[in-house]
C-alpha cells in the first residue's frame, strides 16, 4: 500500500514537472515576443513609415484582391514621387482568404515587421477573424473592401472606408423602387457567407419598410453552380425585381440562368455586381443589373479621370470599385501620417485617422463618422449595353 | 412548374451519375475509393474548353478529347501511385491517400496553369432555349443529359456483352483467380482506371456546358456528391451509380422546389442516410458480392 502511494507520487511529480516545464517555456515564448513588440514598436521617428496591406492575391477571391493590391500600389507609388509627402513603405501580405492565415499575417506584421498601421484584411470574415487581434495590439486595422455589419464595432481601432452593404444595399433598393417602382420582389442569396446573410436582413427590412411584398427568398451556397431550381421558383412567383445578394461569380451564373430561362426582371446586386469582370462574365445577360456603390467610373470628375488613366496605363485594365477605394485609403493613411506627425506612433495614427478633415478621393469626399464608419454618398447604377451608368427612370 | 423542376433534377441528377460511374467501376475492379477522380474530371472540363476555344472544334470532338485526355491522365494515375502499391499489398487506405494526392496535384496545377477565376464555355455553346410550353429545356441540357445516358447505357453493354468486359468482370471477382485463368489482369486494371478516367472527363465537359462555371476547384463539391453516389447506389454497382445520382438530383431538386433552398443538402444527404438505414448495402448492391458488378 505504501509502496504503491509513492510510486504514483514519483509519477505526479514526474507528470507535474514535465508540465511545468513545459507552461515556463511557453511564458518565455510570450514574453520574448512582448518583448520584441515594445522595445522596437517605439523606436526612433523615421521618415519611412511602414503598412502593411493585407490582401488575397491567391484563391477565389483572388480577383478582388488583385484590384485592391493595384489600387494601393499605385496610390504609395504617386505618394512617394511626390516631393513632401510622408513616404511609405507598403508589404503586402496574402490572407489567401482563409481566417487562420489572416490571423498569422496580422501578427506577423504587428509583432514581427512594426508597421505603424494595418490596412485590410480584405473579407469581412477574414477581418472579424485578424482584426480583434490589432485592436488588442492598439494598432489600426484598416480595411478598404469589407462591408459586412459591425465590422468597426471590433474595437476602436478598426477603421473602414467601404461603405458598408446595409447603406449600399438599402440605398440601390430605395433609389430603384423610386424610380421603377416596384411592388414585388424575390431574394436570393448565399447563406453561408457572413455577409451575403447581413445583406438579406438589410434587403428584408428596406423592402418592408418601403411597403414591397417579398414574394420568395431562396438560398445557395458560395461555390454552387446550379440555381435552376431556385430560380424557376421564383419565375413562378413572378416578382417584379430580383435581389441577388453574392459573390461576382455566383452572381454571373444566376443572371446568365436568369436570361436564359426567359426571365426579364432587373436585378439589383450586391457588392459582387461592381466589378467590370461581373460584365465580362455575363455578357449580355448583365444588362439590367443595378448596384450601389460609392465609385462612379463615368463621373464628371478631373480626379476620376486622372485615377482612371493612370491605373489604365500601369495595369493595362480598368479600375473596379475595389481599387478605387484602396486607393482612395493609401492617401488617407498618408494625410493620416502628416497630420500625426510621426511615422511610427501607432496611437497618434489612430487619432489622426479618426479626426481625418476635408478629404476628397476619387470616390468623392470623405469623412469617418462617430463610429468610424464612411460618410460619404452612394451612387446607384444600372448597367447598360454592357456598361455602368447613372440608374434612370423607365 | 414540377415537370421543369424534373427536367432541372435529371439534368443535374445525371452529371452526379456520370462521376459516380467512374468512382464505382474502379472500386468494383480494384476495391478502393479514387479520390483523384475529381481532379480528372475538373482537368476534362478544361480539356473540353481549350479545344472549343482556341481550336474551335465542335463540342462532341471536344468531349472525345476530353475523354482521350482522361484516359491518358488515369494511365498515369494508375502507374503512378496505385500500381507500386499494389506491388507491395498494402492496406486499402495506402491507395486512398495516394489518390487525394493526385488530386491535390492536379488542383494545383490547374491552379498554376489557368488561375483561380471561373471560366465558362462561349456563348454560342450555352445554345438556345426550346419551350414545350409545360417546361423550356436548352439545347445544352439535351447535350448533357443524352451524352450522359449514352455513356451509361454504352458501358453497361461492354461489361456485359464483351470479351474484355467479362474480364473486368472476373477480375472484381477474383484478381488471383483471373490471372489464373489468362486473364492478363495488369492490363484490366489499367484498362479500367482508363476507362473511369475518360468517363470523368466526359463529366467534366458535360458539368462545364450545363453549369457554366469551369475552374480547379470544381472538382471537389461534385466528387463528394459522386461517393455520395457511389454509396446510395452500392459499392461498384453500375446501374446503381445511375439510379443513385438521378435520385440526388431529383432529391436535392424538389427540396428545393417543394421545401426550402437552405435544407438542400441537408435533405438530400439526409434521405441517404434513411436509405441506407434499410439498405446497407446500397440500394442495388447485394450483401454476397459486397455490391460489385
Amino acid at each position: 500500500m505504501k509502496m504503491m502511494g509513492m510510486k504514483q507520487m514519483g509519477h505526479m511529480s514526474k507528470r507535474m514537472m514535465r508540465n511545468m516545464i513545459g507552461l515556463s517555456l511557453v511564458t518565455a515564448l510570450a514574453i520574448g515576443v512582448a518583448g520584441c513588440g515594445s522595445s522596437n514598436g517605439g523606436s526612433a521617428n523615421s521618415d519611412e513609415a511602414k503598412v502593411a496591406l493585407l490582401t488575397v492575391t491567391s484563391g477565389g477571391a483572388a480577383a478582388y484582391g488583385e484590384s485592391v493590391k493595384n489600387g494601393a500600389e499605385l496610390a504609395v507609388e504617386e505618394i512617394n514621387k511626390e516631393a513632401n509627402s510622408i513616404k511609405i513603405k507598403l508589404q503586402v501580405e496574402d490572407t489567401k482568404g482563409d481566417k487562420n492565415e489572416a490571423i498569422n499575417a496580422m501578427n506577423k506584421v504587428i509583432h514581427k515587421d512594426n508597421v505603424v498601421a494595418v490596412v485590410g484584411p480584405m473579407l469581412s470574415g477574414d477581418m472579424f477573424a485578424a482584426g480583434p487581434i490589432a485592436n488588442k495590439n492598439k494598432t489600426v486595422v484598416f480595411t478598404t473592401t469589407s462591408t459586412a455589419e459591425g465590422i468597426t464595432e471590433i474595437g476602436d481601432y478598426a477603421f473602414r472606408n467601404a461603405v458598408p452593404e446595409s447603406i449600399a444595399v438599402a440605398e440601390a433598393i430605395k433609389q430603384a423602387h423610386e424610380k421603377l417602382g416596384f411592388k414585388t420582389a424575390a431574394i436570393m442569396y448565399s447563406n453561408n457567407n457572413d455577409q451575403m446573410v447581413s445583406v438579406n436582413k438589410t434587403a428584408e427590412s428596406t423592402l418592408q419598410s418601403l411597403g414591397v411584398q417579398i414574394v420568395d427568398s431562396e438560398t445557395f451556397a458560395d461555390k454552387d453552380t446550379d440555381f435552376s431550381a431556385q430560380l424557376t421558383k421564383i419565375q413562378r412567383a413572378n416578382p417584379d425585381i430580383v435581389i441577388v445578394a453574392s459573390l461576382y461569380q455566383e452572381g454571373i451564373l444566376i443572371v446568365k440562368k436568369m436570361r436564359e430561362m426567359g426571365m426579364t426582371q432587373k436585378v439589383i446586386g450586391s457588392n459582387g455586381f461592381n466589378t467590370p469582370v461581373f460584365i465580362k462574365g455575363a455578357g449580355a445577360a448583365a444588362d439590367g443589373a443595378i448596384v450601389g456603390t460609392p465609385w462612379f467610373p463615368n463621373k464628371d470628375d478631373q480626379k476620376v479621370r486622372d485615377f482612371r488613366a493612370a491605373y489604365k496605363a500601369k495595369y493595362g485594365t480598368e479600375p473596379d470599385q475595389f481599387a478605387a477605394q484602396a486607393y482612395d485609403g493609401m492617401y488617407m493613411v498618408e494625410k493620416a501620417l502628416k497630420d500625426s506627425g510621426s511615422t511610427t506612433d501607432r496611437e497618434k495614427f489612430r487619432n489622426a485617422l479618426a479626426n481625418l478633415k476635408d478629404f476628397i478621393g476619387v470616390t468623392g469626399k470623405f469623412v469617418f463618422d462617430e463610429k468610424r464608419n464612411p460618410k460619404m454618398d452612394v451612387q446607384v447604377l444600372e448597367v447598360v449595353n454592357g456598361q455602368y451608368d447613372a440608374l434612370k427612370g423607365k | 412548374m414540377l415537370i421543369q423542376q424534373l427536367i432541372n433534377g435529371l439534368t443535374l441528377g445525371s452529371s452526379y451519375a456520370v462521376i459516380a460511374l467512374g468512382l464505382t467501376l474502379v472500386f468494383g475492379v480494384l476495391n478502393i475509393i479514387n479520390m483523384a477522380h475529381g481532379g480528372i474530371f475538373m482537368i476534362g472540363a478544361f480539356i473540353g474548353l481549350l479545344l472549343v476555344t482556341e481550336f474551335h472544334v465542335n463540342i462532341f470532338i471536344a468531349i472525345l478529347g476530353a475523354m482521350v485526355g482522361g484516359a491518358i491522365l488515369g494511365y498515369a494515375l494508375e502507374v503512378c501511385a496505385l500500381r507500386p502499391l499494389r506491388r507491395k499489398q498494402v492496406s486499402h487506405l495506402a491507395p486512398l491517400i495516394s489518390t487525394i494526392g493526385v488530386s491535390i496535384f492536379l488542383e494545383s496545377v490547374a491552379l498554376l496553369i489557368w488561375g483561380p477565376q471561373t471560366r465558362s464555355f462561349p456563348t454560342e455553346f450555352t445554345g438556345s432555349v426550346i419551350d414545350f410550353q409545360l417546361f423550356k429545356i436548352s439545347t445544352v441540357q439535351i447535350i448533357s443529359l443524352g451524352t450522359a445516358i449514352l455513356l451509361m447505357v454504352a458501358l453497361h453493354i461492354w461489361l456485359k456483352r464483351t470479351k474484355i468486359g467479362k474480364a473486368i468482370r472476373a477480375t472484381s471477382l477474383s484478381t488471383e483467380t483471373a490471372s489464373l485463368l489468362g486473364v492478363n489482369t495488369n492490363f484490366i486494371i489499367s484498362l479500367t482506371v482508363m476507362v473511369a478516367s475518360a468517363l470523368g472527363a466526359a463529366a467534366g465537359v458535360l458539368v462545364g456546358l450545363t453549369f457554366d462555371a469551369i475552374e480547379p476547384m470544381m472538382g471537389v463539391v461534385i466528387g463528394f456528391k459522386g461517393l455520395a453516389v457511389l454509396i446510395l447506389g452500392g459499392l461498384g454497382n453500375i446501374p446503381g451509380a445511375m439510379a443513385g445520382g438521378f435520385i440526388l438530383g431529383l432529391a436535392e431538386v424538389l427540396t428545393v422546389a417543394y421545401g426550402d433552398s437552405s435544407y438542400r443538402d441537408a435533405v438530400a444527404f439526409g434521405l441517404i442516410i434513411i436509405l441506407l438505414f434499410w439498405r446497407p448495402q446500397g440500394l442495388f448492391g447485394s450483401k454476397d458480392k459486397g455490391g460489385r458488378p
